[in-house]
């Protein structure tokens, strides 16, 4: 039986369904300090003055760390491969803050009541700066967030802090310009997207100790273990060889756990202490010092011929970083180049994308990356440039999507996509959806008004020659399989999908395969859980190790066989030659005795491309033409992900980035005040989807072959979430008119 | 101050402050399937029962539970488990950490209402959020269920 395109349940299911102790705060000592975060109330100030002498006295205070307890050094927290592609800009505790909710000191004490009441005792005296809170107005702006002199950048992104600009960068291919002039029609808009926060369940969440050998073990939430071994190892300036980083189980991350944003605390309260200290952060520590969406504001022309082939594209981005550069200068490189590239007639192409700072919370991962922001402008525009021309926003589709063997514009510099169904996508959401009809504006017998939409999109899958990623598989005595992998299941199925690959690759069944989570003293390298990787490098890394494994079981069955055995077969019970079967068992208890021959294979992969799934989304919305409400009725979702290797998972995967694009088309909002706060920080005024907005909503897959992929798959996490904002907006400029240029969609714009 | 109540069918006495949330205290207590994920009764994750009607720990004050019965999951495995079938083969369970509280919600359900409709159990389920799952293959999986356990819609 085959392993892979397959629903298989996820091998930790009954442990999370039955609320047993898995995640990071259930089974870390118990008896932890609590530690606490003091933040800063301002924008922007420099520390005057730090008193914690009453904040010490309270019983049970273990410790108050301030910017004078910490190293004093400039480092940065985004989770990437070496070298870093975000600035050296951050320091544990900095005498300047930079942002509300900068940490100002680190609390530990027996309890958290102690810790909260040292908090309060803390007196610090601030002298407050004028802050810069207008991303617009970052560039050249005589208040620099960061004037300091040791800020630094180990790559070329193009930042200059002198100016506020954290990244620039420019991709091209032809002559936009030109070919705009050219073009019979030239669609042209601003749009913009906010600082959406993911949303995931468990808050950020560590502990960490000293262990008996001296080093310090940390026990966290995260996407990236190994990432986050170095970023301590730097902030805390201890050896990287005294770090160990563990991974629990994870309650979801979608990319804000691709930054080591709580780690680096927990860690200094357990040096500084020698204790066992515990740090989680409260939701509203999630909103004012997470690490959310990056705000963009983008202005998108596209032009086309007469016959509606879209010939360029020039799409300029700006994006804020907030206080803190972390994956600023990487986002705003996926802002522009998947989203310009999925039109196959357009080879002129011009991408600006401009970082800047300002004062506020710093922005970094969330699934999709800057593609959704990017999609949002790209897809709006290519929709109004339809209308302009008078067809059909399913026909400019058709007739400009990319097909196999299509160079991809700027993606990765002109890849071809060996792997695209893109139009098959497209055909197969027209049918579900029943376009021709549903996308009409229909007024209901209740004075509602219902419309369809349309967009596409595409994402990645890994970066190509970065991303690397080991596993080690082994057989044990009872037959089945240890598969060690470092990549880091975050509630995604990674551990469940990576057996399913095993499996396939060693015939076996999945429960022979068991999948250890990440210990960074024990599993092979991995870059992390982001950049839908995991899938597709870590998988392939995963094929190799089975091979070669395989290779390995087979020379010693081969011994117990006889020379004469004939050609040997692997299954799940064991291997088969001429009629005689050893049995994985024999061979494994064979090889522990008097011999010198491990049954264990450790393979690495990094790709040379990052083959796009792509995804087709169509959106029914229902307005109220008396409160401008909009109620999302319908949404069809078709993607090419290669093959599908867990068909329940990616099915879930694709419904709930759905929900995020939904909450970010038409809810979801954490607007920043005049004075640098947010307005809304909690679940209770965030507008975070619940199962009561939840669509009628149907995924289907159009599965491709990738060559370069793990039995052809390509990934899924990330483009699910792309295509359905613009679908949204585009339905209701359907029903209304109305084009929204501003997310979350504004009722009161639509009466 | 101290309070007693009965827990999982156990009596425990526990220490406390007036402004403690039954949650904390339920950890403190090894009560792990409790989570906190909002802080403003909003998500449902810190979902237990009280005297059996389903409740938020974190906007119940610890002081309240005095005398009380508290249900968490770790007192349901045997019924979570019969559920949890069916969330597995959708692929519901995914992060898994808004679980805990939606199966001692879905179970309460069971008992209370009489006629599950889709939208009596959305409705009813309103309180718990999940961000992974976007809601859907949940409710597969919860229509599942009900109908082999017997609890269909009235009106279907
Ligand atoms: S933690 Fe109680 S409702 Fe969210
Ligand atoms: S499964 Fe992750 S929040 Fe529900």
């Amino acid at each position: 039986m085959k392993q892979i395109s397959r629903p298989v349940r996820k091998k930790d299911a009954f442990a999370l369904l039955t609320g047993k102790p898995v995640y990071t705060a259930d089974i870390f000592q118990q008896d932890a300090l609590t530690v606490r975060l003091l933040r800063s109330p301002h924008a922007f100030a420099d520390i005057t003055g730090i008193d914690t002498s009453a904040a010490l006295k309270v019983p049970g205070v273990a410790c108050v760390l301030t910017w004078r307890d910490v190293p004093d050094i400039r480092f940065t927290i985004a989770g990437q491969a070496v070298p870093e592609w975000s600035p050296y800009d951050r320091k544990l505790l900095d005498s300047t803050v930079r942002y509300v909710g900068d940490p100002v000191a680190i609390v530990a004490a027996e309890t958290p009541a102690a810790a909260d009441k040292a908090l309060k005792l803390i007196r610090v005296t601030y002298r407050v700066k004028e802050p810069l809170l207008d991303a617009r107005a970052a560039l050249d702006n005589p208040i620099l967030v960061h004037p300091e002199s040791d800020w630094r950048t180990v790559a070329d992104f193009g930042a200059d802090a002198k100016r506020n600009l954290c990244a620039h960068e420019i991709d091209r291919v032809g002559d936009a310009e030109a070919k705009l002039k050219e073009c019979a029609y030239v669609a042209e808009g601003t749009y913009h997207t906010g600082q959406v926060s993911q949303c995931f369940m468990e808050p950020y969440t560590t502990g960490a100790y000293t262990d008996s050998f001296g080093r310090m073990t940390v026990v966290s939430s995260t996407q990236i273990p190994f990432h986050v071994r170095r970023i301590v190892s730097t902030a805390l300036q201890i050896p990287l060889r005294n770090v160990r980083v563990i991974k629990p189980r994870v309650g979801g991350g979608f990319g804000a756990k691709q930054t080591a944003v709580s780690e680096i605390y927990a860690a200094a309260a357990a040096k500084a202490t020698g204790r066992p200290c515990m740090l989680q952060y409260t939701r509203q520590e999630i909103f004012e010092a997470g690490s959310p969406r990056h705000e963009m504001e983008i202005t998108v022309r596209v032009g086309a011929d007469s016959e509606g082939h879209i010939l360029a594209i020039d799409h300029r981005v700006l994006s804020n970083t907030g206080a803190y550069g972390e994956h600023g200068p990487t986002t705003i490189q996926l802002s522009g180049r998947q989203p310009t590239s999925i039109y196959r007639y357009a080879k002129d192409i011009y991408f600006e994308g401009t970082v800047v700072y300002t004062n506020t919370v710093p922005a970094g991962a969330y699934r999709g990356f800057g593609v959704t922001q990017g999609a949002f402008a790209v897809e709006s525009t290519v929709n109004e440039l339809a209308r302009q021309i008078g067809i059909d926003p399913i026909e400019i589709r058709r007739i400009n999507l990319l097909r196999e063997g299509d160079v991809m514009g700027i993606y990765d510099n002109g890849e071809v996509t060996e792997s695209c169904r893109f139009i098959d996508c497209l055909n197969r959401a027209d049918e579900l959806f029943g376009w021709k009809e549903n996308a009409k504006r229909r007024v209901m017998p209740d004075g509602m008004i219902r419309a369809g939409g349309i967009a596409a999109a595409m994402q990645g899958s890994g970066i190509a020659f970065v991303d690397t990623a080991t596993a080690t598989v082994r057989l044990v005595e009872d037959g089945s399989y240890i598969l060690e992998i470092g990549a880091a299941d975050m509630g995604t199925g990674c551990d469940t999908i990576l057996a399913q690959i095993a499996a396939e690759a060693l015939g076996c069944s999945v429960d022979r395969v068991h999948t250890a989570a990440v210990d960074t003293d024990h599993s092979p390298y991995d870059t992390g859980s982001y950049a839908s990787s995991t899938t597709y490098v870590t998988g392939n890394a995963v094929v190799k190790a089975c091979a070669a494994l395989k290779a390995k079981i087979l020379t010693a069955a081969g011994a117990l066989l006889g020379p004469d055995a004939g050609e040997m077969t692997l299954d799940g019970s064991g291997v088969s030659a001429g009629g005689r079967t050893v049995s994985l068992r024999e061979i494994s208890l064979h090889t522990q005795s008097g011999q010198s021959v491990m049954l264990q294979a450790t393979e690495s992969h990094s790709g040379k491309v990052s083959p796009p799934p792509f995804i087709v989304s169509m959106a029914e919305i229902e307005l109220d033409p008396g409160t401008g409400r909009v109620r999302v009725t319908r949404l069809v979702n078709v993607i090419d992900c290669g093959t599908v290797i867990n068909t329940a998972l990616a099915r879930v995967q694709a419904e709930g980035a759905a929900m995020q694009a939904l909450g970010m088309a038409l809810t979801e909002r954490a607007a920043v005040g005049e004075n640098g706060r947010l307005h809304e920080h909690s679940l209770l005024t965030y507008g975070m989807p619940t199962r009561l907005d939840i669509p009628e909503i149907t995924v289907d897959f159009c599965p491709s072959y990738e060559e370069t992929g793990p039995f052809g798959a390509k990934s899924i996490g990330e483009v699910a979430i792309n295509a359905t904002a613009p679908a949204i907006t585009e339905a209701v400029y359907n029903a209304s008119g109305i084009r929204v240029h501003s997310l979350p969609v504004n009722p009161e714009n639509l009466i | 101050m101290n309070i007693t109540f009965v827990l999982n069918g156990k009596t425990v006495h526990a220490e406390t402050a007036p402004d403690e949330n039954l949650l904390s205290v339920l950890r403190r207590c090894g009560v792990m399937s409790v989570k906190c994920s909002c802080d403003t009764a909003n998500c449902g994750c810190c979902t237990v029962w009280v005297n059996g009607k389903p409740t938020l720990s974190c906007a119940y004050p610890a002081p309240r539970a005095d005398g009380q019965e508290i249900t968490t999951l770790e007192a349901l495995t045997e019924e979570a488990e019969s559920f949890a079938a069916y969330m597995a083969d959708e692929g519901a369970d995914q992060c898994g950490f808004c679980n805990p509280g939606f199966v001692m919600n879905v179970l309460a359900m069971k008992r209370e209402l009489t006629d599950f409709t889709e939208e009596n159990v959305r409705t009813y389920l309103a309180g718990n959020l999940c961000r992974c799952t976007g809601f859907a293959s949940q409710h597969r999986a919860v229509a599942a269920w009900l109908k082999n356990t017997g609890r269909e819609a009235a009106e279907v």
